[in-house]
């Protein structure tokens, strides 16, 4: 297995080289089409509706950049990819955007792919009984933690419990949902993985209001948007399109006003997003509505969150670390001007 | 004056002994002979009492039929409007909602023409220019072009994936099947070392690597310009992989014919094509037939191992329809499904199968 995949490294490499110098936002506009890369099916990121028609996270994000770009929402062709396939794909140019995958510096350095902006920073969390009235991951001393075997997770919890100089006993199961299961049935006080995943399983659990997902994680599983390596013309692109939409919750622009406020609005940053004055949609080589139109795609955002992941749906992730920095969290657009 | 000749009425039959009969009897000889096998079966019947019940409950007593997402909350039973809510992905994938009816009349087009050809009452000339007929028509109304709208691949998917992979993979690996194993036996050196590599080189692999090979190392090897069809690459690995295994099963079949028939057919005058082509194969393909369906049932059940190369197929679709927000939590529901379609068409090929091997030579050479 070793020797495969250093085999396919060597031959990524020189596919890499190759591909570099390849114009992604020519293709793009020549196609007339954005092909995106998605998942096989993962709640609240991407996953087709009752209708065949894609959804989520990740959809919402490729719908956006076409709308900037082709100006039309809808001219995205999905991709499912397999997390083997999805580096692969990007790198050799089988598709324009991947879905938010974690950011690390082996895939970012060595795999042929850039990363653009972390539009989810995911972790590992907990997930208690409401009963136990637990608010705190520092108040389980002594409690038996489910974790599924074979993932750092279970590494992630002997290391907090050592931090924290507390006792967990953890309980290895094979697979999330015997884990949840075991869980859910009372054979353990609490489950740990990663926050997007206990929310997907908690949202199928036959009584989903018991649950608590513990706000605070401790790993880091930062999910950014990736483009072929060495396109900076294209990964500027797709970056300031992503900060535009987080600027713009920002400045209260939302899909419902973002017409208005390009009229209305007095404050220069707003204008100058909107393109109302300057011309900052020609840095990226687009025209000056750029972000009007991805805005009256998808919203801002924390629009595209709360549509995804927020209170009304299933899911139901707060949005902790997804914060606006000046709310708390880690989200935080780069000035456009 | 006569006396009534004495007639002989013999008594009607008695029954056998009670025990010889009815339930009894087949409860004895069958499930009661001896003390192991008694012992056996009075612990199947406990372990079926601790089953039975709660699948009966779960799938049929507490299970949700129609209605919405919110009707299935709390329910400790199956929610089966789940699998009416998710038909259309899991049939079709995500096809334009616009273009529906292409998809549902190729699929009529093949169930036409499948009825046709199992029946058994159609010409073989008829069938053999149907089923080509039938793959232009089918890839013409799902892909679009001359006429129609285009669809992309990307978007085909759900049991209509399955069925086509299976399909094409089914009629293009038979032929190419014989051919290899015709090759095998071929007294060219050239020709016979090349199919042997072939065949071994393919049976050395598991399909899983074959569908990586094809899905994530060839386009790296290929210039960014010219990309091949996800869907086609990973077709034809599907073809190379099932006709290595086909062509094994021929051979076996062309083994088993005497010498003496090649003779005999040689000293008749025929050709070495002919004596091949009407001595040799028909009644080795004969032989080998129970062994060919069962390779055809295996192919459409290994079409679903096309998920980890990102195509969704019947499985797949079910799998991503049960990642829907709205529908959390109703994959066990999705995989029974599947498991009963896959069981219904795989029970059917093998039915098929044994009516063909019943037919006799004359319908069937």
């Amino acid at each position: 297995m070793k020797l495969v995949g250093k085999l396919l490294l060597s031959i990524m490499m020189v596919a890499v080289a190759s591909v570099a110098m390849a114009g992604t936002l020519e293709r793009v506009q020549q196609n007339n089409v954005l092909v995106l890369g998605v998942s096989e099916g993962v709640a609240g990121f991407s996953a087709p509706d009752s209708n065949g028609r894609w959804t989520g996270f990740d959809a919402d994000m490729g719908r956006a950049v076409a709308a900037a770009v082709l100006k039309d929402p809808e001219a995205v062709k999905f991709v499912p990819l397999a997390s083997k396939q999805k580096i692969v794909a990007v790198s050799s140019g089988q598709v324009d955007l991947s879905r938010g995958t974690t950011w690390t510096m082996k895939r970012d350095g060595k795999q042929g792919v850039d990363f653009t902006v972390v539009l989810f920073y995911d972790g590992q969390g907990l997930m208690v009984k409401k009963g136990l009235g637990v608010t705190k991951g520092t108040e389980l001393d002594g409690a038996s933690v489910a974790v599924v075997s074979g993932t750092t997770s279970e590494l992630n919890v002997a290391d907090y419990a050592r931090a924290n100089n507390i006792k967990l006993e953890t309980v290895v199961f094979d697979s999330k949902k015997e884990a949840f299961n075991a869980y859910v049935a009372g054979r353990c006080d609490a489950f740990t993985t990663d926050v997007s995943q206990l929310a997907s399983l908690r949202a199928g659990a036959s009584n989903p209001g018991e649950h608590v997902i513990l706000a605070e994680t401790f790993s880091k599983e930062p999910l950014a948007p990736f483009v072929c390596h060495g396109d900076n013309q294209w990964k500027d692109l797709v970056t300031w399109v992503l900060y535009g939409l987080i600027e713009a919750e920002e400045k209260g622009i939302t899909q419902a006003n973002v017409l208005e406020m390009k009229e209305k609005s007095t404050d220069p940053v707003v204008r100058r997003m909107l393109g109302a004055t300057g011309e900052v949609g020609s840095f990226i080589n687009l025209d000056n509505d750029w972000l009007v139109r991805a805005i009256q795609a998808v919203g801002n955002y924390g629009e595209m969150y709360d549509r995804n992941f927020g209170p009304d749906t299933a899911l139901n992730i707060p949005r902790g670390h997804n914060n606006l920095w000046t709310k708390g969290g880690l989200i935080y657009a780069m000035p456009i001007r | 004056m006569s006396t009534p000749i004495k007639a002989f009425i013999p008594d009607p039959p008695s029954p056998p002994p009670a025990a010889a009969i009815g339930v009894v009897h087949w409860l004895r000889e069958n499930l009661f002979s001896n003390w192991f096998n008694s012992l056996l079966t009075i612990a199947s019947l406990l372990l079926l009492a601790k089953a039975v019940p709660p699948l009966v409950s779960w799938a049929l007593v507490n299970a949700v039929l129609t209605g919405g997402p919110e009707l299935c909350d709390g329910t400790s039973g199956a929610c089966w409007s789940f699998i009416g809510a998710k038909a259309r992905v899991m049939l079709i994938g995500t096809y334009p909602a616009e273009l529906e009816w292409r998809p549902l009349a190729a699929g009529v087009l093949f169930a036409g023409v499948v009825a046709a050809t199992v029946s058994g009452r159609c010409k073989k000339r008829v069938l053999t220019a149907a089923w080509p007929l039938l793959f232009v028509a089918a890839l013409w109304l799902i892909g679009g072009g001359a006429g129609l709208e285009p669809v992309d691949q990307s978007m085909w998917g759900g049991l209509m994936l399955s069925l086509g992979l299976a399909a094409v993979g089914i009629l293009l690996s038979v032929p190419f099947g014989i051919l290899l194993a015709l090759g095998r036996q071929s007294k060219m050196t050239g020709i016979s070392s090349l199919c042997v590599g072939f065949i071994e080189l393919i049976r050395g692999v598991p399909l899983i690597t074959i569908l990586f090979m094809a899905s994530v190392m060839m386009p790296l090897f290929l210039p960014i310009n010219l990309q091949i069809n996800n869907l086609l690459r990973v077709q034809v690995g599907i073809i190379l992989f099932s006709s290595a295994y086909i062509a094994e099963v021929v051979r076996g079949g062309l083994q088993a014919i005497p010498r003496g028939q090649i003779d005999a057919a040689k000293a008749l005058g025929l050709s070495s094509w002919m004596v091949t082509l009407f001595v040799v194969l028909p009644q080795a393909l004969r032989h080998v037939l129970p062994s060919l369906i069962g390779r055809c049932i295996a192919l459409f059940k290994d079409t679903s191992l096309v998920i980890i190369v990102g195509l969704l197929d019947f499985l797949g679709m079910a799998k991503a329809a049960s990642q829907d927000q709205v529908w959390l939590g109703h994959e066990v529901e999705g995989y029974v499904f599947c498991a009963v379609v896959y069981w219904v068409i795989c029970f059917g090929m093998s039915r098929y199968g044994r009516s063909l091997e019943k037919r006799g030579p004359k319908h069937n050479n």
